[in-house]
């Protein structure tokens, strides 16, 4: 529907639009995430796209890619009716390096968005007002969305009680094994086994 | 008997010029629970507020990457628990635009009839919660009463009156039951008067108008730059409905009317909710008229659906099917999509990237609470601190959503 926006982008901006494609119908640019910045500001202000509403911005970790991190913004023009997913890859494979420009001062309503991705991917957004941990409490260690952050791994601010403590069996207690629960023939990420 | 602070030097009862700070929540009745404010007084204006959630994030995102697809279901119900049906349906449609599925039509209607049943028993919640925050005990009471109709309806329908957990990938748990019009049909007008005898009783309070005209404006370019979707957004003026202009299911062939504020105050937001149930109501009686009696609801792609039962326990093949769906989950193509339906509070999103095997790579849910939400220490800076209130109620966010 909105394959004009992505001719658009890549007349303007030609090299720095890494990749594009439509699959399911939702136009999606793979942009240079040096140029990212540039790029927003261009499809929040040209009066031909006017992308004002920011809808979601999120990441996804490929911890098997160079750079690892995807960052995915979703647009959407309500007087043009068009949207656009615009993607920009990011750090390596260790984690680190994970920076993008903030786009909170072209759509202030990306200022949540960012804070919950890095809280919870870990990326860093430059020029970012405000950037504390939104979902987790200050103390927490690590980002919960990366692919090898455990998912039965838990950081409480109180330790759990002990068996003595307790003075029942514990061990069906959370937190609960690394396989519990979960349909076999699937890949598991970076999950802690020799609990 | 003489004063006892009368050899008080006159320097020391000077008062405080500095801002004051105070905290208001998690723990505060018109808080819902899970949010807390850091605020900055200056005498009771708020200089600035700090608004901070997270006190029921429940890792929704990571627990999706560790089951099947259709293990989301009862994870998606408990995002917005006052409408669950909307989740369901709309994270169905994700997958199923992602595997490229089309549900049979009778399921269409169905799921639109629920969804906005969902939707009503949303708004109902909202305005009645609001109304109780300042007061009116007794319309939040009416309120529920309507809700409580909405309930039996989707018990019902579901076996569950709060977490349905009723949407199946390509299709509903079970098929509509044979009372389903008849019980919207009775029920509606009901609801529908009782929504009139609270609007009565409410807008003619010269207290609660005042309480909420003028206060929390925001103009329709703040709304939209701020990322607010939904009721909130069409409070300020701007008429973006997903069902409108993105129909998705049925939306396109019924009528209705997106209603719109002007001022974008708590007021407006409070009467577009009240609309918008009457909107929905209007939908669900003609979805009674169009959904067909008879006819599938679920589509028969194998590579989805269970196989009927007799056939599980009569054939190999169906056996095998059965098992493979159940264990390894149904496989989604590889790839990406993003659907959006419009949810209790505005543009409800799900992201999703398979990598090709049964179990999702990535669930990111784009839920209409959290920008919103985001936008709330605009919408306090210079306001009074008895605004909070209700500010805060007619956003009507929801902690599950709003922390995932």
């Amino acid at each position: 529907m909105s394959e004009r926006v992505l001719q658009v982008l890549r007349d303007k901006f030609g090299d720095a639009i890494l990749e594009t494609h439509s699959q399911c119908g939702d136009d999606t640019a793979v942009v240079d995430a040096s140029k990212w910045k540039e790029i927003c500001r261009f499809l929040k202000e040209s009066p031909q796209l006017d992308m004002n509403l920011i809808v979601d911005l999120c990441g996804v970790d490929y911890p098997d890619r160079e750079p690892r991190f995807e960052v995915v913004l979703h647009l959407y023009s309500i007087p043009k009716r068009h949207r656009l997913r615009l993607k920009a890859r990011v750090g390596d494979a260790e984690g680190e390096g994970a920076e993008i420009e903030s786009i909170t001062d072209i759509w202030p309503g990306a200022n949540w968005f960012e804070r919950e991705t890095f809280d919870l991917m870990g990326v860093t957004f430059k020029n970012h007002p405000d950037l504390r941990r939104i979902l987790m409490y200050p103390e927490f260690v690590g980002h919960p969305l990366r692919k090898d952050y455990a998912a039965n791994k838990t950081q409480p601010l109180v330790p759990y009680r002990t068996e003595s403590e307790a003075g029942v069996p514990l061990e069906k207690l959370a937190p609960f094994g690394a396989d519990e629960g979960m349909p076999f023939g699937r890949k598991v990420w970076g999950t802690e086994t020799d609990r | 008997m003489e004063p006892i602070d009368l050899d008080l030097d006159e320097n020391e009862l000077e008062l405080p010029s500095e801002p004051m700070h105070l905290n208001m929540g998690p723990s505060h009745p018109a808080m819902h629970g899970t949010v807390r404010m850091v605020l900055e007084l200056s005498g009771e204006t708020i200089v600035k507020s700090d608004v901070q959630i997270g006190y029921l994030h429940r890792g929704f995102e990571k627990m999706c990457e560790r089951g099947t697809w259709a293990q989301v279901f009862p994870y998606a119900d408990r995002l917005n628990y006052v409408s669950p049906m909307l989740n369901n349906v709309g994270y169905a449609l994700a997958v199923e635009k992602l595997c490229d599925i089309a549900v049979p039509d009778r399921c269409q209607w169905y799921r639109m009839i629920l969804g906005e049943l969902a939707r009503i028993s949303d708004h109902l919640t909202c305005t009645g919660a609001m109304a109780m925050e300042l007061g009116a005990f007794t319309p939040f009471l009416w309120f529920i009463k309507a809700r409580e109709m909405v309930w039996d309806i989707l018990e019902e329908e579901t076996g569950a009156r709060l977490t349905h957990s009723f949407g199946r990938i390509g299709g509903m748990a079970k098929p509509p039951t044979p009372a389903l019009k008849e019980m919207c049909r009775k029920a509606i007008p009901t609801i529908l008067g009782i929504l009139e005898d609270g609007e009565g009783m409410l807008l003619k309070n010269r207290i609660f108008i005042d309480r909420l005209e003028n206060v929390g404006n925001i103009s329709g370019e703040d709304a939209v730059a701020l990322s607010w979707t939904g009721p909130c957004l069409r409070a300020s003026g701007v008429a973006y409905d997903v069902r409108k202009a993105h129909p998705y299911l049925k939306y396109d062939e019924v009528e209705f009317d997106v209603p719109v504020g002007k001022n974008g105050d708590n007021l407006d937001r409070f009467l577009i909710r009240l609309q918008e149930i009457r909107q929905s109501a209007r939908i669900i009686l003609q979805c009674c008229d169009r959904m067909a009696d008879e006819g599938p609801v679920n589509t028969d792609d194998p590579r989805v659906m269970l196989p009927p039962k007799e056939d599980v326990y009569t054939t190999i093949e169906a056996t095998i099917q059965h098992f493979k769906l159940v264990m390894e989950g149904a496989k989604v193509p590889k790839g990406e999509v993003y659907s959006y339906t419009e949810g209790g509070n505005g543009e409800l999103g799900f992201y999703l990237v398979s990598d090709g095997t049964g179990t999702p790579y990535r669930v990111r849910i784009r839920p209409p609470c959290f920008p919103i939400t985001g936008g709330l220490s605009k919408l306090l800076a210079g306001a009074m601190l008895s605004d909070i209130v209700p500010t805060f109620g007619s956003l009507n966010m929801i902690g599950g959503e709003c922390d995932h």
